[in-house]
C-alpha cells in the first residue's frame, strides 16, 4: 500500500500544465474567474435579447444549485422541484401587488413560505427512498401547478401580471434590464457560493453521509429525518429566491411556466453537470439554459439536436461534466506525535 | 463497578421466528465481552436490537442507567453507543478523512450559518475534525491514502477507517460486529492489540466473532449463543469447558453410547 501513498502525495506537486491546470480549476480562484466573466459579458454583447437570455440563464444556475443541494448532496431525487419556484413567484408576485411592494420586500414572505412547502413535501416523504420519492415530488410538482391554475389568489390560467419591480432607488430602477443583470449575477452568485460552503460544511458531510448509506449515517448519531429536511428546505429557500427573480424579470406569473419540461430540464443540468459538485452544476445549467439559444440557427431542429447532445454527453460521460471528484489533501508531514499513541502495531503487519 | 450496558431478558421475533430470545448480559467499564454462537444464532440481531436497528419485542437495554430500549439509532449513539458493521458500511464515494469525521458529527461546532459565513468558529471547528480524523487514523495504525474515495483501498485498509470512524464517536460502549472476519494473521495480531488499547481509552468493547483463539485471548467473558438463546456466560476457561457450548458447536455425539460400550 505503500506505492498509493506515495502516489497520491506527489500528484498535486507535479508541475505539468494539466495538472497546474486542474489544481486551478480546483481552486476558489475559478469561481471568481466565472464571476467576473459573468459581470464583463454585457460589454461584449448587450442587445436586449442577449440581456434577456443570459439574465434567464442566470436564474437557471440559481434553480440547479438549490437542486443539487437536495439531489447531489442528499440523494433525494426530486422531479418537482419547480414547484419551490412557483410558491416563490407566486408569493411574491401575490404580496407584492396585493400591497404594491417592490418585490425585494417580499422576500420574508417567501422565505416563510419556501421553508412551509419545503416542510409539506419534506415530512410525509421521509421514509422514502429514490424511486418512490421522485413519484411523489412528480406529484407534488403537478399539485402545485394545477392549484395555481385552478385559484382565483393565483390568477387562474393567466396568472398574475404587472407585479412591481425589484425596488427603486434615488432614481435608479433594478427593473432597467442591463442593471437587473447585474443584481440577479450578484444573487446567484452569492447563493452558489453558499451553497458550495454548505457542501464543504458538517451538514453537507451529513447530507453526504445519508445519500451514501443512511444506517451507517443513524450509527453515527445522525439524525437522518433533519438532516433530509434541512436537504429540502435549503432546496426550497433556493427555489423561492429562484422564483422572486423569474417574477421580478418577467413581470408576470403563470402555471405554464411551471410544468414538468421545466424540473426535469433543472435536473438534466444537475445530472449533466456532474451531481454533488456546484461547479459543475454551475455549468450544467449553463449548457442546458444557454444551448437551445446558440442552436437557434438550426431553426426547428433546434431541440432535436439538443436532445442528441444531450444523449452523446450522458453515453460518453455519465458522471457528469465535472463530477464529485471526492479528493482532498492528504496531511502535508506525517504527524510525529501521533506515533507515539500507536506503539503496538508493527508495520508489516499493517500490510 | 458500575454496568455500562445492561441487557436484561432481551427478544425480538420476526414473524414466528424467534432470532433472540431471552438474552441478558452485563457489561462492566474497560471490560471486553465476546459473543459466540454458530451462524444464525441470533449474535447480530442482538447488536441490532441493543443499537435500535430493529425494536426488541420484549426485554430492556440500559446504557449507564439509561433506558435506551427501542429508541432510535441515532437517539442511541448520541447515549454513547458506537458500532461497526458485519458488512462494511462505510460511505464508498468519500474519502478515508470524511468517514471518520462521520463518527465525529456530534461534536457539533458549528451551525449552517457559520458555514455559509465561514467564521471562525467554521475554521476552528473545521480544523479539530480534521485533526481528530487524522488522530483516529493514527490509532487505529492506518497507514492508506487518507484524501481519496475509500472504496478504492483495500478491505484491511477499510476495516481499520471503520474502526476509526466508531472511536471517532468517543462512546463508552463499542460494538464490534467480526472485526477478524477476512483479516490475516498479523492483521489480527494488529486487531488485538489495537482492542486492549481502546479499552485502555475507558470504552468497553463487545464483540461478535467467529475466530476462537481471539476471543479466548482477548474477551474476559464470553456469552455464547444458540439459536436465540443464551446458553453459556462466563471466562473464557468455563465456557470452554462448558458441555452446552461444546453440543452446539460439535452437535451431540449419537455414537456416543455404543463406541462407549464397544471400549
Amino acid at each position: 500500500m505503500s506505492t498509493s501513498v506515495d502516489k497520491t502525495r506527489t500528484r498535486p506537486r507535479s508541475n505539468s500544465a494539466g495538472a497546474k491546470l486542474s489544481r486551478f480549476m480546483e481552486s476558489p480562484k475559478i469561481g471568481w474567474v466565472a464571476f467576473a466573466i459573468a459581470l464583463l459579458m454585457p460589454f461584449i454583447i448587450a442587445t436586449p435579447y442577449a440581456l434577456n437570455v443570459m439574465t434567464t440563464a442566470a436564474i437557471f444556475v440559481l434553480l440547479a444549485s438549490g437542486l443539487n443541494i437536495v439531489v447531489g448532496y442528499c440523494g433525494l431525487l426530486d422531479l418537482g422541484y419547480i414547484a419551490f419556484m412557483a410558491v416563490g413567484a407566486y408569493t411574491a408576485g401575490i404580496v407584492a401587488k396585493s400591497f404594491q411592494l417592490p418585490l425585494l420586500f417580499t422576500i420574508p414572505a417567501v422565505i416563510v413560505m419556501t421553508i412551509l412547502a419545503g416542510l409539506i413535501i419534506g415530512a410525509p416523504t421521509l421514509r422514502l427512498r429514490s424511486d418512490y420519492l421522485a413519484i411523489v415530488t412528480l406529484g407534488f410538482g403537478e399539485i402545485t401547478r394545477i392549484t395555481a391554475n385552478n385559484l382565483s389568489i393565483t390568477g387562474g390560467p393567466s396568472g398574475i401580471f404587472g407585479i412591481p419591480g425589484l425596488l427603486e432607488i434615488g432614481g435608479i430602477d433594478l427593473q432597467e434590464p442591463a442593471i437587473f443583470y447585474y443584481v440577479t449575477v450578484v444573487v446567484v452568485a452569492l447563493f452558489v457560493l453558499a451553497a458550495a460552503r454548505l457542501g464543504k460544511s458538517r451538514l453537507g458531510r451529513a447530507w453526504r453521509f445519508v445519500r451514501e448509506d443512511e444506517d451507517a449515517a443513524e450509527a453515527m448519531g445522525i439524525h437522518t429525518y433533519k438532516v433530509k429536511l434541512m436537504a429540502y428546505i435549503f432546496g426550497a429557500i433556493w427555489g423561492g429566491f429562484g422564483g422572486i427573480l423569474f417574477a421580478a424579470h418577467l413581470t408576470a406569473v403563470s402555471p405554464q411556466s411551471f410544468v414538468f419540461l421545466q424540473s426535469a430540464l433543472v435536473l438534466m443540468a444537475v445530472v449533466l453537470g456532474g451531481m454533488g459538485n456546484m461547479r459543475g452544476v454551475v455549468i450544467g445549467a449553463l449548457v442546458i439554459s444557454l444551448l437551445p439559444e446558440l442552436l437557434r440557427d438550426l431553426s426547428d431542429y433546434r431541440y432535436l439536436a439538443f436532445g442528441i447532445l444531450l444523449v452523446v454527453v450522458m453515453v460518453f460521460r455519465p458522471q457528469g461534466f465535472w463530477p464529485a471528484r471526492g479528493f482532498e489533501p492528504e496531511r502535508p508531514a506525517p504527524n510525529e506525535a501521533a506515533t507515539e499513541s500507536e506503539p503496538a502495531p508493527p508495520k508489516e503487519a499493517i500490510r | 463497578m458500575t454496568a455500562v450496558l445492561e441487557v436484561k431478558d432481551l427478544q425480538i421475533g420476526f414473524g414466528g421466528v424467534k432470532a433472540v430470545d431471552g438474552l441478558s448480559f452485563s457489561v462492566h467499564e474497560k471490560e471486553i465481552i465476546a459473543v459466540i454462537g454458530p451462524n444464525g444464532a441470533g449474535k447480530t440481531s442482538a447488536f441490532n436490537c441493543i443499537t435500535g436497528f430493529y425494536k426488541p419485542t420484549a426485554g430492556s437495554v440500559t446504557l449507564k442507567g439509561q433506558n435506551i430500549t427501542g429508541k432510535r439509532p441515532a437517539d442511541i449513539a448520541a447515549a454513547g453507543v458506537t458500532r461497526t458493521f458485519q458488512n462494511l458500511r462505510l460511505f464508498p464515494d468519500l474519502t478515508v478523512l470524511d468517514n471518520v469525521r462521520a463518527g465525529m458529527h456530534l461534536y457539533g461546532g458549528q451551525s449552517w450559518f457559520d458555514a455559509i459565513l465561514h467564521t471562525p468558529r467554521f475554521r476552528r471547528s473545521e480544523n479539530r475534525y480534521s485533526d481528530e480524523a487524522h488522530h483516529w487514523l493514527d490509532f487505529v495504525g492506518y497507514r492508506g491514502p487518507r484524501g481519496v474515495p475509500i472504496r478504492n483501498l483495500s478491505y484491511g485498509q477499510q476495516k481499520q477507517v471503520e474502526i476509526a470512524r466508531a472511536l471517532a464517536r468517543k462512546a463508552d460502549l463499542l460494538l464490534l460486529d467480526e472485526p477478524a472476519a477476512g483479516l490475516n494473521f498479523s492483521e489480527k495480531q494488529v486487531l488485538l492489540s489495537l482492542c486492549r488499547r481502546i479499552r485502555e481509552l475507558g470504552t468497553a468493547i463487545v464483540l461478535i466473532e467467529h475466530d476462537m483463539g481471539l476471543v479466548m485471548e482477548l474477551s474476559e467473558r464470553i456469552v455464547v449463543m444458540n439459536f436465540g438463546r443464551e446458553i453459556a456466560d462466563g471466562t473464557p476457561a468455563e465456557v470452554k469447558a462448558n458441555p452446552a457450548v461444546i453440543e452446539a458447536y460439535l452437535g451431540k455425539d449419537d455414537e456416543e453410547v455404543p463406541s462407549h460400550g464397544d471400549a
